[in-house]
């Protein structure tokens, strides 16, 4: 993650074109530098997302709204692939939920993600992941790492237990709020989020203090403190307006 | 030649124990253990989380009562914040508290041991559980279910879970109480008040058929220990400690709970992964200390409630001094359900209890806290270290059932030595070991499922550990 993210780009170009195209036997029409997941959201059909958040620079990370184009074997991530003239688009069928419930299954394993105890409990994008996808249980083995809790900041808290690595907080920082705390160190499994040059939050030089990366955070890992157990709900409305805001002004 | 004979697991009890029977070569019981056999490893894996995690971390102890763990983890916290919450909160927190005594008593008493009460010790032991209560007392069986239903329902409707709510967190509540909901609760009290009656009187009148039993059934000296109020009446959820001796004289009165590391020591049993505390200036094991409804019973001078403190006066004249033996738990328990309906009538009748100001906010203040409140078996303790970021570091917890443990040991020992005479092993006697064992109610963990379902299996070991008969059942 050397590179800084890019800002999102702005209101469509008044060249662009329209394609058509179709996503799971509809025909629809849609900007071209619209993305596959843009276009579908458009036509109310609704494909499972993490690292996904309207008003954040699209990644990729999590794969989870993975669909399947005909003409090609492999699987696009649809926030990152733009829609293409008669393209033909599944956004579900029995392999993508399968790979969609592995990849939620392998989250879960990965780190300590217990919901009884959680303060985001019901309030949690990936709890409600699960329940939508119907993940009961894990067909693979917990690895239960031991991992710190940074508790350092005054008004909010880094539990490495809970982060999926989805990224909304380096991007909500480094986009929006300018500032680029957040990073991330290390590489696969031993990735971790990191303050400024890993070190505590509390002693960040660089934050602000504006509480964006906890808003975006889709489960318990970014929190505020002395927030019980069920007591942590995130607000992410906000973004797109923040965005749009923005972009009036620079006009 | 020596012989042992084990009773694993001890049925219809909350956690998963075994008694070991050791006898001697004339077939005399020499020695008998209670051990705890399920290792749970809170005190250990709660270091690291934030402090306000634990009281909703340390409620998933138990399923039978998560809500006194939660109260006294909630005033753990509230010392760490070094708040006084508001005072509606901390009725709140009191009807809770009652709500869930009332319905852990109801299971301990109607679910658990009515079948030994109702049916006899000596019955078919394929029928003598709830169920065999149902066919043959079918009001006694309902009577239980709905009393145990009005605690769930009261716990329900204040904190919206019946099981491991959240509702209490550190400074208080999370939410006020609404004028339905408290005349939801108020209008299911008139049948519970008929229900304990005439449980109460029919219990008063079975306990001349139980004389054996209630001399033989942990029936010694000890001391006593409960919280009291001020001025020393029945309390569940806040107050100061006090010990009673055998004789009911007074040894501690009015003592700072958060000070029990003064008076509390904790002692470890190579055979048991339950804690044996005791009361330090006594000494180990000298200091034996019981917890629970028979213990609340005999420190209290009253209760502050009419009827409840009627039962009590005719309770406390069964003896002069306390009231020793542990069969008197079952007796004590309705007692203390009188009291919580009464109290909890008491409560929602305050007009202060609908206040919407249910919660202080505060950073955290002192680096350690203890918090201490009556759960349904006795004095429950936490008490918790943090670092200046608010993350525990350090938690103790004593457990009710754990001051019990040294009382149902010798207790055991006791009615062992009473019933067990012969090597012949009879299902009628090794039931009523259990039944020392079941009237304290111990919590072990966190299950009823025991209920009927498990099976009891009985092994005669020789001296050096062969095993000679098992039967199981």
């Amino acid at each position: 993650m050397s590179s800084r993210p890019s800002a999102k780009p702005a209101a469509p170009a008044p060249s662009s074109k329209v394609k058509t195209l179709t996503i799971d036997d509809r025909l629809v029409s849609a900007r071209e530098d619209e993305s596959i997941l843009d276009a579908a959201r458009d036509n109310g059909i609704q494909i499972p997302t993490l690292c996904n958040l309207d008003g954040l620079t699209p990644v990729g990370a999590c794969r989870l709204c993975m669909v399947e184009v005909k003409g090609s074997s492999r699987l696009f991530a649809s926030c990152v692939t733009m829609v293409g003239e008669g393209m033909e688009v599944v956004t579900d069928s029995e392999r993508l939920q399968k790979y969609r419930k592995t990849i939620v299954e392998l989250l879960f394993s990965e780190r300590n993600h217990v919901c009884a105890v959680c303060v985001s409990n019901g309030h949690c994008e990936l709890q409600n992941l699960a329940q939508t996808l119907g993940v009961t249980h894990l067909t693979v083995p917990y690895r239960n790492p031991k991992l710190p809790v940074d508790a350092s900041h005054e008004r909010f808290v880094n539990d490495h237990n809970r982060c999926v690595l989805c990224q909304r907080c380096v991007r909500v920082c480094g986009e929006v709020e300018g500032a680029h705390t957040w990073d991330i160190n290390g590489r696969g499994i031993g990735a971790r989020v990191i303050t400024d040059l890993n070190q505590p939050w509390g002693s960040s030089e660089t934050c602000t203090g504006c509480g964006k990366c906890v808003q975006v955070c889709p489960t318990g890992a970014l929190t505020e403190k002395g927030k019980s157990v069920r007591e942590m709900s995130k607000r992410t409305r906000f973004l797109p307006y923040l965005t749009m805001m923005r972009e009036d002004r620079s006009e | 030649m020596g012989k042992t004979i084990t009773i694993d697991p001890v049925t219809r009890i909350e956690g998963h124990s075994k008694i070991t029977l050791k006898l001697d070569d004339a077939g005399h019981v020499s020695d008998a253990r209670f051990h705890v056999t399920q290792f749970r490893g809170f005190e250990k894996f709660c270091e690291g989380r934030p402090f306000y995690e634990m009281p909703a971390l340390m409620a998933r102890i138990c399923g039978i009562c998560p809500v006194s763990h939660l109260v006294a983890s909630a005033k753990a916290c509230d010392a760490i914040l070094a708040v006084k919450i508001p005072e509606t909160a901390a009725m709140l927190r009191q009807v809770l508290n009652l709500a869930q005594m009332i319905q852990s008593h109801a299971l301990s008493y109607f679910y658990l041991s009515s079948p030994d009460l109702l049916l006899g010790f000596d019955s078919d032991p394929a029928k003598r559980n709830i169920f065999g209560v149902l066919e043959k007392n079918p009001q006694d069986a309902r009577d239980g279910v709905r009393l145990r239903r009005f605690g769930q329902q009261v716990i329900e409707t204040l904190a919206d879970k019946r099981i491991h709510p959240a509702w209490l967190v550190p400074g208080g509540v999370d939410q006020a109480l609404t004028a339905d909901k408290r005349d939801l609760i108020l209008s299911w009290l008139p049948e519970c008040y008929e229900i304990i009656g005439r449980t109460l009187e029919r219990t008063k009148r079975s306990l001349e058929g139980f004389r054996e039993e209630i001399r033989t059934f942990a029936n010694f000296p000890s001391l006593f220990m409960g919280l009291t109020t001020a001025d020393d009446k029945l309390e569940m959820t806040d107050g100061v400690l006090r010990i009673v001796d055998a004789n009911g004289k007074v040894v501690v009165d009015n003592a700072d709970p958060s000070t029990y590391r003064e008076l509390i020591g904790e002692a470890v049993e190579p055979d048991s992964y339950l804690k044996s505390p005791y009361y330090k200036p006594s000494g180990y094991p000298g200091g034996m200390v019981r917890v629970g409804p028979l213990a609340r019973m005999n420190v209290i001078d009253g209760i502050d409630t009419p009827r409840a403190n009627e039962e009590w006066a005719e309770f406390r004249a069964l003896e002069r001094g306390a009231v020793l033996s542990s069969f008197y738990y079952h007796y004590a328990r309705l007692i203390e359900i009188l009291f919580g309906l009464e109290k909890m009538d008491q409560l929602l009748h305050n007009p202060g209890i609908l206040s919407k100001q249910v919660r202080a906010h505060a950073r955290p203040n002192n680096l350690e806290g203890i918090g201490v409140s009556e759960a349904p078996r006795g004095t429950l303790i936490h008490h918790y270290r943090i670092d200046e970021n608010g993350l525990i570091v350090w938690a103790n917890l004593i457990i009710a059932t754990g001051f019990n443990n040294l009382a149902i040991n010798r207790g055991v020992l006791q009615a062992a030595r009473h019933y067990v005479s012969s090597q012949e092993i009879q299902e009628g006697m090794l039931n009523r070991i259990e039944a020392v064992v079941r009237s304290f109610d111990p919590c072990l963990s966190c299950s009823t499922h025991a209920v009927g379902t498990m099976p009891l299996v009985v092994e005669l070991r020789d001296a050096d550990g062969r095993l000679l008969d098992r039967k199981a059942r």
